[in-house]
């Protein structure tokens, strides 16, 4: 078996997200059907009065965590995250039970991590002193904080992890995820994917020409959200993740695109594809890649509606396909009920990946 | 744990350890600087420590890392974690050359953090430099895992962990299971951290960093001093290492984990926590506490984490298993720390030594425990538990023995 075969094959037994479309599975829905796009935010680098632009979560998707103690001092990313871990576990219509708890495991996906708090904890290190650094803030920094967050709401004392990688990871998380299932006693794996925004993420993708700058249509939307799917041994969606395929330069992504994708159907077609392409320069060659290999399929990009949520972008592109394959087809498509999708990314920096989803009759 | 339908367990043996510590720079050097108790502890001097408490750190000497990579002028300028992962992949590469990861497994904490500061610090200075591109490429944890790929010419996929302190003892535990499940045959794991600025001065914003030396499990202790290094690991199946003629340095038998909620950084009073990540990781491995010869303890000295592990240590195993912190010789490597804790454990089983725990004075009365204390000891070892807990509640133990 090549190294970077798949190998782990799992059920999706829920899911939810956190968008700047809106937390609710159906109504988010509904507004990828009407064609509507995040709204941008314009923020400002104090330093440079360089202006910037995100996609934000609506306030109100998260504000029903406000008062939860454990989340007092967060970041938003972590409300995030809760809000999303909660939600795909409602979906999936499972109670932790303490003794329920102690059969699952979480998996979180993340790319910048808390950058409001640790830009903020070096902002105050900076032009302070080392002395007046916040030691409420710095705690919050640690790139496993949120996944900690949400183990304490779920009650999970056994198996938590986070991982982190470019906007691939959450094909990772599940990978990884899979592998738990595959050698641990557990029910259940919560796979979350959270990221937040702030000027200086934006400033640093600016910086490699990947963001888009404020009233143009070039280069990705960066956003903030959270996805998070429920993965088990049962539900009639199956999930086969790819285990991911490094890219150390560039030239490398093509033929990195296509390994996966030969490898993760082999039997040649799928009914849909849910692509990468967040309006960066690297667009244009995964689609060639994804239209000359599945020339039958039917093609959304989730990303030009949410914006690049980085470490939960490919959780919300594994929900899309899940939703799709649940309303028969695309968001506002009608036509031959889809059975199987593709979901595919390029990172920026570290690997390509994808996963596929099959519609199946057996929930075993 | 394991299924009955699932196929049978294999052993897992590490056939190659790469390690870049305060304590030296290879397996060469480490094994004596363990042996006589060194301190690797030294003034931080690269950044401004005038206003923190703590003002000492376990640093890696990054020169003999380049001159043992022998590397070009451009690679020399790396970021230090990517020339601490590439020193220790170079050496796993060299001590079992035939090994083909088909996945790598790193744990760290802050990736390349020192270059997210250093683009912080031109933002603050209006400063536009041709660095900030190469800054940010080195500011993400997986920058240091390419790097050391490009080193061995693989092209595997990798999963970054990042549990805070424990991540190098999750990252081998979790490639453990990878391999003796049979769903990969060769696993490259393990971990890094390299020392920064934020990172330093936020345990110091804690005072869970130490103006002092640091001394674990003493009565007198005042917290910890950060560390830095990469620890790396061949884990193959026991059997075909064998068939290859690899060489055997230890085996790995169980790995557990745990949760502690109650704190985002302080661990449950009862040691809760710990002592469930070392039952299970006993469990995983059919021992009981009475078959330990000895554990490397996660040891930060800091006044929460003594008196819950050392807690959690005595309940379980009691007085007679001999315990000593590694960190007391080159600090707190955070995501590294597990990993080149368990690189030490497989020193100390295939050389037979327990390594110290130095600067004690006088040891905790709040339990008893059998410190190494201040020198090494020869011993006859077999099996070595290592633990490892952090932030966010993690907490990982290994269960390593001699083949």
């Amino acid at each position: 078996m090549p190294s970077s075969a798949p190998r782990f094959t799992s059920r999706i037994c829920g899911f939810g997200w956190v968008t700047p479309l809106g937390a609710n599975l159906d109504e988010v829905w509904a507004r990828l059907a009407r064609g509507d796009v995040a709204e941008p935010k314009v923020v400002t680098n104090p330093e440079t009065t360089h202006e910037h632009v995100y996609a934000p979560v609506p306030p109100k998707t998260v504000e029903a965590l406000g008062r939860n103690p454990r989340l007092r001092r967060s970041s938003a990313i972590s409300y995030f995250a809760v809000a999303a871990g909660l939600a795909a576990l409602q979906n999936a219509g499972v109670c932790l039970t303490p003794e329920a708890a102690a059969r699952t495991a979480i998996v979180f996906a993340i790319s910048s991590g808390g950058v409001i708090y640790t830009r903020k904890f070096y902002e105050q290190i900076v032009k302070q002193g080392a002395n007046c650094a916040s030691p409420m803030l710095f705690p919050e920094t640690v790139y496993n904080a949120p996944a900690s967050h949400l183990a304490a709401q779920l009650g999970v004392d056994g198996a938590t992890y986070t991982l982190v990688s470019d906007s691939t990871v959450g094909f990772s998380a599940l990978e990884f995820a899979g592998q738990l299932l595959a050698t641990s006693d557990l029910d259940r794996v919560v796979v979350v994917g959270a990221e937040e925004s702030d000027w200086i993420l934006c400033e640093a993708y600016r910086d490699w020409r990947f963001s888009r700058r404020p009233g143009s249509a070039r280069g990705a939307l960066l956003a903030e959200g959270a996805a998070a799917v429920v993965l088990g041994r049962e539900g009639d969606l199956e999930i086969t993740p790819h285990p991911g395929d490094p890219v150390f330069r560039q030239t490398d992504s093509d033929a990195a695109l296509r390994r996966i994708h030969a490898a993760l159907v082999p039997e040649g077609d799928v009914d849909l594809v849910i692509d990468g392409a967040n309006g960066t320069s690297a667009d244009r060659m995964e689609k060639h890649v994804l239209t000359e290999r599945f020339p039958g399929a039917e093609f959304f990009h989730p990303k030009l509606a949410f914006g690049e949520t980085l470490g939960a972008a490919a959780l919300m592109q594994i929900v899309v396909a899940a939703l799709a394959l649940r309303h028969g087809g695309l968001p506002g498509v009608s036509g031959k009920p889809a059975k199987s999708a593709l979901v595919s990314a390029l990172g920026f920096n570290h690997q390509a990946g994808g996963a596929v989803l099959r519609l199946v009759s057996d929930t075993r | 744990m394991h299924s009955p339908s699932a196929p049978p367990f294999r052993r897992v043996a590490v056939t190659a350890v790469g390690v870049v510590s305060p304590l030296g720079v290879g397996v060469d050097e480490t094994v004596p600087a363990l042996r006589s108790g060194h301190d690797g502890v030294s003034p931080v001097t690269d950044f401004e420590v005038s206003r923190t408490r703590c003002k000492t750190a376990g640093r890696v000497d990054l020169g003999r890392v380049r001159d043992r990579l022998a590397l070009s002028r451009q690679d020399r300028r790396r970021h230090p974690a990517s020339l601490m992962m590439m020193a220790a992949a170079h050496e796993v590469r060299r001590g079992n050359p035939t090994f083909e990861p088909e996945l790598l497994v790193i744990g760290t904490t802050s990736g390349g953090m020192s270059s997210g500061e250093a683009f912080y610090r031109a933002q603050v200075e209006k400063r536009r430099t041709h660095a900030r591109a190469a800054w940010l490429a080195n500011y993400l944890p997986q920058k240091p895992v390419l790097d050391a790929q490009e080193i061995w010419d693989t092209s595997a996929p990798s999963q970054i962990i990042a549990n805070a302190c424990a991540s190098g003892t999750n990252a081998v535990g979790h490639a453990f299971r990878l391999v003796r499940g049979g769903h990969h045959r060769r696993v490259l794991c393990g971990g890094y951290d390299a020392i920064s600025e934020m990172v330093f001065v936020g345990f110091d914003s804690l005072q869970a960093s130490t103006p002092e030396r640091i001394r674990p499990f003493d009565k007198s202790r005042t917290g910890l001093v950060l560390g830095e290094g990469a620890a790396l690991f061949a884990l193959e199946e026991l059997e075909s290492a064998k068939e290859r003629g690899a060489p055997i340095l230890a085996e790995i038998t169980g790995y557990g984990i745990s949760t502690d909620n109650h704190h985002l950084t302080q661990p449950h009073p009862s040691g809760i926590g710990p002592r469930q990540a070392m039952e299970r990781a006993l469990a995983d491995a059919h021992r009981e506490p009475g078959d330990v010869d000895y554990i490397n303890a996660h040891g930060t000295a800091t006044i929460f984490n003594d008196a819950t592990e050392g807690t959690a240590i005595a309940e379980l195993f009691g007085d007679r298993v001999p315990v000593s912190s590694t960190k007391s010789m080159m600090g707190h490597a955070l995501g590294a720390a597990g990993a080149i804790e368990a690189a030490f454990s497989v020193l100390a089983l295939q050389h037979q030594f327990l390594p110290p725990n130095i600067h004690l004075q006088e040891c905790d009365p709040a339990w008893r425990l059998n410190i190494v204390a201040n020198a090494s000891r020869e011993a006859r070892l077999r099996c070595v538990v290592s633990n490892s807990f952090g932030f966010g509640g993690t907490n990982a133990t290994i269960v390593l023995e001699k083949v």
